[in-house]
């Protein structure tokens, strides 16, 4: 057992440090202020290997593992939630599934561009009648000659408005329950495919998100990811993992609060001293400090687990419920500290303030975390 | 980085397990009612090394990593949590004197220590006015020709009335503020040391099996031999000794809860309402799985910082994070493991009150929760 990171970790985590802290701070707030997709600092990452960490370079990835990720989703996330979104979704909700139940072919055609950010992917579970429970499908995938036709609507489609790629999810047979979900690769310029306006949300205003409609959009069998009425398990698999890189963003959100937080109260004064010199300041910091220092070694365990092939469900589901928690809370405490200048946007903290409490709802509510760890807890896991 | 224990630390864990399911946890209960101090486990389990189980083989410890220490404490806590903290104080201090003795000293306590000879050791530090701020102590170390003489109280010393070697803090400089202190090796009251007597021994909430005492020190006279780590430095030595107990309280913290919330977990599976498992329940599944959540946290920061001392590294941020983390967090989970058992968990025909009361002190022990945050404060001052 030891916590040192490889030299392979340490030097993402250092790229990704010099590049969220050069490049994407100094616009964190006006992408924020203008609800802005960040297409120039997309570009960037693909061109740093950031949107395909852990795919092979066999298929254009940056063949590091899943701890490097999760340690350059931190850094990112540190900077700009947002673009910490974005990030994770074509890591995590994009190329890795496609990694995983693609044929060597489609990998050639979609695995490739994608991971080297060349393509730009969304992951299209939900539904209006169908979020946590996400075997509710409606959308339909009629079998007709050639192919499917596709009909339905998808929602809270995160880089749904920018995205060239979809993996799409479907009820191909109601009847079926959770083993009727086939799922497809869908290139988003297919006929009949139309996103609605981008979501105005809270915070993560630089990540668009939008739903999507399809009108008999007709797709060969190429397009099948998997096996048909497989759908199911490409989806909750692709989930366990995807909570490690909400969970990463958390630890980024709540470590900006901290930082934040931690400079201001050095600097500003009250009753002659700086305020970290009062405990009842010093004392939140303490707490803050630990429990982000608590959720990163949570996620990591998580991200290590996956890297060693072994079973992680329950950890990634602890990791994104307790990283959720722990950025909420150290935002709050973190504009606490800041007094009205926290709840000013001159300041950075009301934006980590917002853009917090999203990581306690997308790829599974802390609801649902609590299902599944107490689901593993009444197997003995 | 390796989540996973090495091979060592596992068989270390392992036999912690082993003795503390068959020795300790079967009259854990027992103890606890009775107040009996478990003299005869402590010899048992430092046959097995694990009252010195970072100390050199050498000097007749396990000679194994502060992992493999922070594993067995939990696993001895779990079962018994009165055992615990005499095993940790005794590990804490046979490594001080393994660790800053001179090699007469070593030779002369340290294999005393580990074999269960000296059934424990006894970190004589608090006073009744100085607990959280030491270096506001009143006992003194007096030259009388070549020798010193020891005067003043000591408080709140676990196992004082039973250890048989005990390390004592006095100050030999009063002008010298914390640089006037000085550690001394004292032969504890098993020994009939002249001068040391047991004023009154603490009637507590819990850790009715581990003996915490008030102890007076009348003209306790000990020579320039028994000095520890040199006259002055007896302060650093101190909150030295202190970061690394604080691996021990922790992992004693963790161990509670773990046995606390299994406990809970397993009475939720058998537990019927409403005609199924409470852990079916929404409102109970979510109750043991915060906590479980809670619990790995607190477990995964304890075993950083332990991995952190291992290495050599500074570790005083780590080790108050991890106490203050695991300490909270071991509280919580054993309200939220009684609150599962119901009325059950609020009699003595369960082990869960016992641990709900055995796990208090840990937030106050070897640094309350509010002096973790300082240091870890402190830490933050000089750079995250």
């Amino acid at each position: 057992m030891q916590f040192e990171l490889t030299d392979d970790q340490q030097m993402v985590q250092k790229t990704a440090r010099d590049f969220a802290t050069a490049e994407v701070l100094p616009k964190a707030a006006e992408i924020d202020r203008e609800h802005r997709h960040p297409k120039e600092l997309v570009a960037r990452m693909a061109e740093l290997g950031f949107l395909g960490i852990a795919i092979d370079d066999k298929w254009g990835g940056a063949g590091m593992d899943h701890v490097a990720y999760v340690l350059a989703m931190e850094e990112i996330s540190r900077a700009c939630a947002s673009t910490g979104v974005i990030m994770s979704v074509n890591n995590s909700l994009v190329c890795d599934p496609i990694s995983r139940f693609a044929t060597d072919a489609q990998k050639a055609r979609w695995l490739t561009p994608l991971a080297s950010g060349k393509l730009l992917g969304c992951f299209a579970l939900s539904e209006p009648e169908a979020g946590s429970d996400a075997a509710a499908q409606r959308t339909t995938a009629e079998r007709v000659d050639g192919g499917w036709v596709i009909n339905g609507v998808k929602n809270w489609i995160t880089n749904g408005p920018v995205a060239d790629v979809c993996v799409l999810f479907t009820m191909n047979d109601r009847a079926a329950g959770h083993r009727g979900i086939t799922a497809f690769i869908l290139p988003m310029d297919a006929k009949g495919v139309r996103t609605g306006p981008p979501d105005d949300k809270l915070g993560i205003r630089g990540s668009k998100s939008c739903q999507i409609f399809l009108d008999d959009v007709r797709l060969s069998d190429d397009h099948l990811l998997g096996e048909v009425g497989g759908g199911f398990k490409v989806a909750m698999s692709t989930l366990d993992g995807g909570r490690i890189g909400i969970a990463a963003q958390a630890v980024g959100i709540a470590r900006a609060a901290l930082e934040d937080a931690l400079a201001y109260a050095q600097q500003r004064k009250t009753f002659g001293k700086a305020i970290i010199g009062h405990q009842a300041v010093a004392f939140k910091l303490a707490d803050m400090a630990t429990e982000v220092d608590a959720a990163r070694l949570l996620t990591l365990r998580a991200a290590w687990l996956k890297d060693h092939k072994r079973p992680y469900g329950k950890e990634a589901a602890m990791a994104k419920l307790y990283a959720s928690d722990v950025a909420n809370k150290a935002a709050r405490e973190a504009i606490q500290i800041f007094g009205g200048n926290g709840y000013v946007t001159e300041f950075p903290v009301e934006r980590h303030f917002r853009d917090a409490k999203i990581t306690e709802i997308y790829e599974g509510t802390s609801e649902i975390q609590r299902l599944v760890i107490a689901g593993a807890l009444a197997k003995g896991a | 980085m390796d989540f996973a224990p090495t091979e060592e630390q596992e068989a270390v864990r392992r036999l912690a397990r082993d003795v503390a399911d068959r020795l300790l946890a079967p009259r854990a209960a027992a103890r606890d009612v009775a107040g009996t101090f478990p003299e005869a486990e402590l010899r048992e389990l430092a046959q097995l090394g694990l009252l010195g189980i970072v100390v050199p083989e050498a000097l007749g410890g396990a000679g194994a990593d502060v992992i493999a220490y922070a594993l067995a404490m939990q696993e001895i806590a779990r079962a018994d949590a009165s055992v615990a903290v005499a095993v940790s104080v005794t590990n804490m201090v046979a490594e001080l004197i393994a660790k800053v003795g001179t090699d007469a000293q070593r030779r002369a306590f340290v294999p005393a220590l580990v074999s269960g000879e000296a059934v424990a050791g006894a970190f004589a530090l608090s006073e009744p006015q100085a607990g959280s701020d030491p270096a506001a102590m009143a006992t003194t170390a007096t030259r009388v020709g070549d020798r010193w003489r020891l005067t003043g109280s000591k408080a709140w010393i676990t196992s004082g009335d039973r250890a048989g070697v005990m390390v004592v803090w006095a100050v030999t400089d009063a002008a010298a503020g914390h640089r006037g202190i000085t550690a001394f090796l004292v032969p504890g009251v098993p020994h009939g040391t002249p001068g040391l007597s047991v004023i009154r021994l603490e009637e507590k909430m819990g850790l009715h099996g581990s003996t915490t005492a008030q102890l007076a020190l009348d003209g306790v006279e000990v020579g320039d031999d028994a000095v520890l780590g040199g006259v002055g430095g007896g302060f650093r030595l101190a909150m030295m000794a202190l970061d690394g107990g604080r691996i021990g309280i922790a992992s004693q913290a963790i161990g509670i809860a773990r046995g606390a919330l299994e406990a809970a977990i397993r009475y939720a599976g058998e537990r019927e309402t409403f005609g199924q498992a409470i852990i079916k329940h929404q409102g109970v599944g979510a109750l043991l799985a915060d906590a479980a959540t809670w619990l790995d946290a607190a477990t995964l920061m304890t075993l950083r910082a332990a991995a952190r001392k291992q290495a050599g590294a500074a570790f005083t941020r780590e080790a108050a994070m991890a106490k203050l983390l695991a300490t909270e967090t071991a509280g919580k989970v054993c309200d939220v493991a009684l609150q599962v058992h119901g009325g059950n968990g609020y009699t003595r025909d369960f082990p869960i009150e016992r641990a709900y009361r055995d796990v208090r002190v840990t937030r106050i022990y070897e640094g309350t929760s509010e002096i973790q945050r300082i240091v870890i404060a402190r830490e933050l001052v000089r750079g995250l």
